[in-house]
């Protein structure tokens, strides 16, 4: 018998696994609609998400980030947060056809992979060690939100380029409103990244030099996107692709700094 | 009641044909005193259509002589132009009709538009009753559903449009966009005028003939600047319309390379409309510029044209499903609520038209 909180993991699964299924068969009909379908499959499966989270929390009495599984869990919450927030307000619900298979990677490797392992000597909780560790972890939210508006930028700059249009092109958003949406959403998550940074100096507590290093190599790589973007030293589809590097190397980072301390953890 | 459709369309009858029974100001009170206890007149430039609900049979010529303009016209010679539906084949034609299927440019949307229009006089001039009331109100939904589930409006079919398309596609909302005109032919004053629909409001003309750039910079609203000044303006402008007799290219990557790196982060949308080009090819490989030629945009025309050809099966599909639920709403509800104000239509031919 699983525990309760595997269940509403496991239907949060399916709901993404369901908006992915529906643009699969769209896509197979050669239609590729945003509709509504996507929006709620997404949405109900953040809600599933959260009740996960509400019931791992009063479960362990603390924010539930206190292993790499409950970690991954929360950074594909996160991710479906900001597209809740930002999808629609940008005309982007489109997005959810490109946030759920990321959402359910993420999800799939934390019910499959061993890691969820309980802590046994734990230490009480610090409120701020709390808010620094998810703080960063929804900076990554939007980071990864980022990233899959980057991939839709490249797609849509190049069938621009080639002049090969398929019928995404057709649904997915103008080049200016996704760079758009790639900046603002850097910036979110900049200033989040930088809270949550900024956070850790209070824990009251040492903490190990790589994870120093880690975060601030991850909020350096950051800074340099949004100066370059600024300073005008890349062109858009440069940033665009900047964006998919920095999570996948943020990713890497992230999982080094889960796996490689144990100290670190509220 | 008798539900029907004649009229004559692009498909059989010509532009002269359609102005000569395209209706006129007295055609509610014409058609009534036909004997139509309801008429809709639907005139467009590639169709003239009366849809009307009668309880006996009105003979095709004498709604062709309700539409005649004049009465020197000769009905009789033309009246093999018509077409009629009656009852379930109207509600059908009428369904195609306003999704686009019978269109001259297929899927295209402003029939809706034109149809909703000729629905709201006929509403206002009380012509419309209860029977086109249902039928149209139908239509639409009919029209709205084929768009939502098929692709039969996908993309642009001619040239100034399938350009317009790509330049919404890059710059989103186009009011903040800075045309340049590098030449003044017709095709480029068509494309123009597309943008200008779209909200583009700053133009720039720029031709050899400073004459000829004044007069096209006059007649879309824009100003024109000098020939030798068209580098400087590539600074400045998102849009490059050019469409010039030059035989040789105009526009070489060695020349706008400096440009384009000065203006990094915004993207210049090419559109070299002219035969022999104008802009080299090799200047689509800078970054941010996305260079279309006369053979690309009409390449992209033709497959979406083939694209809601494409869809034809299944918009029929959808249309004969809503045909027939139609009809049986109709002869069930309608005929029901309307069986004690009027008799006649409990012999409805709609029903009978249906076994």
């Amino acid at each position: 018998m699983l525990p309760v909180d595997r269940y509403l993991l496991i239907a949060s699964t399916v709901c993404f696994l369901l908006a992915i299924a529906h643009t699969a068969l769209e896509m197979r009909d050669g239609l590729f609609r945003p509709l509504r379908f996507n929006f709620f499959a997404v949405g109900a499966g953040f809600i599933f998400q959260t009740a996960f989270l509400s019931v791992r929390g009063h479960a362990i009495g603390r924010c539930p980030i206190t292993n790499l599984f409950e970690v991954v869990i929360f950074v594909a919450w996160a991710v479906a947060l900001f597209y809740v927030l930002v999808g629609p307000a940008y005309r982007l619900s489109l997005m959810g056809a490109f946030t759920a298979p990321l959402v359910v990677l993420l999800q799939i490797f934390a019910l499959v992979a061993p890691i969820d392992h309980p802590h046994t000597q734990r230490a009480p909780a610090n409120s701020w060690l709390e808010f620094h560790a998810s703080i960063s972890l929804v900076a990554y939210g939007a980071f990864a939100l980022a990233c899959i508006a980057g991939v839709m930028y490249l797609i849509q700059e190049r069938q621009l380029k080639t002049r090969e249009l398929h019928s995404i092109f057709y649904r997915l958003p103008p080049l200016s409103d996704l760079f758009a949406a790639i900046t603002r959403l850097l910036w979110w998550g900049f200033a989040l990244y930088t809270l949550g940074l900024i956070s850790g100096f209070f824990v009251g507590e040492p903490l190990p030099w790589i994870q120093i290093t880690c975060a601030t190599a991850v909020w350096i790589l950051y800074g340099l996107i949004l100066q370059g973007r600024y300073l005008r030293w890349f062109a858009p589809k440069r940033v665009a692709a900047l964006c998919i590097i920095g999570f996948s190397a943020a990713l890497t980072l992230l999982w080094g700094i889960t796996f490689t301390t144990s100290t670190h953890t509220p | 009641m008798n539900l029907f459709c004649v009229g004559l369309s692009h498909h059989n009858a010509d532009v002269e044909t359609r102005e000569n029974f395209a209706g006129h100001a007295e055609i509610d009170r014409v058609l009534r005193d036909c004997g139509c206890n309801e008429a809709l007149l639907l005139s467009t430039c590639n169709r003239v259509e009366v849809y009307a609900a009668a309880e006996q049979f009105i003979p095709t010529t004498q709604i062709a002589r309700c539409l005649a303009r004049a009465n020197a016209i000769e009905v009789d010679d033309r009246l093999d132009t018509f077409y009629r539906y009656e009852n379930v084949d109207c509600v059908r034609h009428l369904f195609r009709v306003a999704s686009g299927l019978d269109s001259m440019v297929v899927g295209e949307t402003e029939i809706l538009g034109q149809a909703k229009k000729a629905y709201e006089a006929a509403r206002i001039a009380g012509a419309a009753g209860r029977y086109l009331h249902r039928l149209f109100q139908r239509a639409f939904r009919v029209a709205k559903h084929v768009r939502t589930h098929t692709e039969i409006t996908r993309g642009a079919v001619s040239v100034g449009s399938v350009a317009v398309d790509l330049a919404q596609k890059i710059f989103g909302e186009l009011n903040n966009c800075k045309v340049l005109v590098i030449g003044a032919g017709e095709t480029s004053e068509r494309t123009v005028r597309a943008l200008v629909s779209r909200g583009v409001s700053d133009l720039r003309v720029s031709n050899r003939s400073p004459e000829r750039a004044q007069s096209l910079a006059g007649a879309i609203g824009g100003r024109a600047v000098p020939f030798d000044e068209w580098p400087r303006q590539c600074a400045e402008i998102d849009i490059l319309l050019t469409s010039t007799s030059s035989e040789l290219p105009l526009i070489s990557q060695e020349k706008l390379a400096p440009v384009v790196r000065d203006r990094i982060d915004r993207p210049l949308f090419i559109i070299d409309i002219a035969v022999p080009r104008d802009v080299a090819p090799d200047v689509n490989a800078l970054e941010g510029v996305y260079l279309y030629d006369i053979d690309s945009l009409r390449s992209i025309a033709d497959q979406s044209l083939a694209t809601r050809r494409a869809q034809f099966a299944a918009a029929e599909e959808i249309i004969s499903k809503h045909v027939t639920e139609f009809n049986e709403s109709l002869a069930q509800g309608l005929n029901r609520s309307a069986s004690a104000e009027h008799p006649a239509v409990a012999d409805s031919s709609l029903r009978a038209s249906e076994s």
